[in-house]
């Protein structure tokens, strides 16, 4: 057989099963990080902190009777939850994951597909990513879910623009729409200090369109402050009114897969992807095992004072754990591998802690609010910086 | 491969079309215009044309039919009646007359094209690139490129002049 093909195959397999576990267990996370900003303690029930939730949300979800109302339209009502999932995840085909690597003497790119129009291939799932939401709402026959549908077409299409013109500014720098070579050409210093990554990159640092683009995408994932299409006191539950059992954890999945999708494009095409914060002889390539380190130090502390009885014997054993951990980024095979990955990954968790602190800290909009903003303040804004980007780089150029 | 695929998505492509044709629902013949756009899309890119490939995807499935099914979904339209009595004049000539249009315009292509060895194997075409096209555009068809963008500018005029007048 190929060995091309069953290369690929196991990489899609593990890039499979790591997306779902972490879109599992991201409703944990947003969960636990909202409780806290709310000064809540949050899951705590099912096994320690809470961790095993995700596993029992599932098996419930599972277990639940899939109730089909009577009055919907049948195929577009089932067909719907599949066309979101699909469209949530098929985006992560594109996006690297690290730079080539060597493994067992094999030449292999870290992440599925490398295609040359990368960017534009996750903006062209990204525009399909409305279907499964109008058309769920449209086919639940109730006119909370279709005014959800409604909204939500209405502001994906406004939010859209505005997300791919912030997106073109920094593409002028880079003069690729592949994502490698995107992520690539953000690699260097300036004065050996200051990373090239977009957001800090000559001859104009691309911080505005990095904001025009995060506030795009809390839009089209349907994220507070723009969660209009399911405002709970509003209508209901939205779009996915109608839904119970898998077919709403559908939407779920498919609602991170958005922000997981969001944060990678984000991180990958303004901060600089894999690509540290500062260079590898400061140091970055320890920083994975100082971090875990850091916080095996932070388990030990505690298991010297425990808060309860049980602390002095858990807390140690997690300790050692992330010690371990910690090691294993020290290991000189794993170091290409391991290392690059947790830079990339570290910064997609970053951004999406910000996704879930901003749906902690502010309100919903009113849609007109929404619609105004989106087209007399987004949309004019991103242009402007469009055509100054693409001065200063004309000007610049040689 | 690629003439398994080019056949399976130009099969889906056209029983797509069909389906726009015959279903009832405008949702359902909206949906089936999707999957021609979709399949559309696959077609360029087996055909080398990646980045028109990617633009059919983002203005056509993406943009265009968004606002297709949301203006049918806000006007809640609903299924097509029958149009009883039909004339006898598109009873006798319709099906006929299409014959003919479908073999003339099979003729135009097997006398224009087949034989001029203007044909694209699959893989033998490179040049649809984001980087060719945009050089193409701004070069060669550079007259009708800004002459497409007055012509849009005219149609946006339009659309604010016909939405003023449902204000006053």
């Amino acid at each position: 057989m190929n060995p091309y093909i069953v290369l690929t195959l196991v990489k899609a397999g593990l890039i499979a099963f790591v997306l779902v576990t972490v879109l599992a267990y991201l409703v944990w996370v947003e969960r636990k990080v909202l409780a806290h900003i709310q000064l809540r303690v949050g899951p705590n029930r099912v096994g320690p902190h809470g961790l095993l939730q995700p596993l029992s949300d599932l098996i419930k979800l599972l277990f639940k009777e899939g109730v089909i109302p009577s009055h919907v339209n049948k195929p577009i009502y089932l067909a719907a939850p599949f066309l979101a999932v699909m469209l949530a995840l098929s985006s992560i085909a594109v996006l690297p994951l690290g730079p080539q690597i060597e493994v067992f003497g094999i030449k292999t790119n870290m992440g599925l597909a490398d295609i040359n129009i990368g960017i534009l291939f996750v903006l062209a799932i990204g525009s399909l990513g409305v279907y499964g939401v109008a058309l769920a709402g449209w086919a639940s026959n109730n006119k909370y879910a279709l005014i959800g549908g409604l909204r939500s077409s209405a502001q994906m299409i406004s939010y859209e623009l505005p997300m791919a013109m912030a997106l073109v500014a920094p593409l002028l720098l880079f003069n690729t729409l592949s994502l490698r070579e995107i992520v690539e050409a953000q690699s260097g210093y300036y004065f050996g200090v200051i990373p090239r990554w977009a957001i800090f990159q000559m001859p104009l640092p691309q911080i505005l369109s990095f904001i025009l683009f995060l506030i795009a995408s809390f839009a089209e994932t349907n994220r507070i402050p723009f969660d209009l299409p399911e405002a709970e006191n509003e209508l209901v539950a939205g779009f996915h009114t109608e839904y119970s059992s898998m077919l709403f954890a559908a939407f779920f999945t498919a609602e991170y897969g958005h922000i997981v999708t969001a944060c990678m494009v984000g991180s990958l095409v303004f901060l600089g992807g894999w690509q540290p914060l500062w260079p590898a002889e400061y140091g970055s390539i320890f920083f994975p095992t100082i971090v875990h380190w850091f916080f095996a130090g932070i388990c030990f502390w505690h298991s010297m004072q425990p808060a309860r009885w049980y602390d002095k014997y858990t807390m140690p054993v997690v300790g050692v754990i992330l010690f371990l951990l910690g090691c294993v980024f020290l290991v000189p095979v794993l170091q290409p591998i391991l290392v690059p990955l947790f830079w990339l990954l570290f910064k997609v968790g970053f951004l999406i802690f910000v996704f879930i602190w901003i749906r902690g800290t502010l309100p919903r909009f009113r849609y007109d609010q929404l619609m105004r903003f989106a087209w007399t303040f987004m949309f004019p804004v991103a242009v402007a910086n469009l055509l100054i980007t693409g001065l200063m780089v004309a000007l610049t150029s040689k | 491969m690629d003439a398994i695929l080019f056949l399976a998505f130009a099969f889906v492509a056209v029983g797509c079309a069909v389906n726009l044709v015959l279903q009832k629902h405008p949702v359902s013949s909206a949906l089936s215009l999707i999957g021609v756009m979709g399949s559309l899309a696959v077609l360029y890119l087996l055909l080398g044309a990646e980045f028109i490939a990617a633009v059919q995807l983002i203005v056509y499935a993406g943009a265009i039919m968004v606002l297709f099914l949301f203006v049918i979904m806000l006007l809640n339209a609903g299924a097509e009646r029958k149009v009883k009595g039909r004339s006898l004049i598109s009873k006798l000539i319709g099906i006929p007359a299409f014959l003919a249009f479908v073999g003339v315009v099979a003729w135009l292509i097997e006398t224009r094209y087949v034989n001029a060895g203007a044909l694209v194997h699959f893989g033998g075409f490179t040049g649809g690139g984001p980087l060719e096209v945009g050089r193409s555009l701004f070069t060669t068809y550079l007259l009708p490129f800004e002459v497409t963008s007055v012509l849009i500018l005219i149609a946006i005029l339009g659309a604010i002049v016909l939405a003023r007048k449902e204000f006053d």
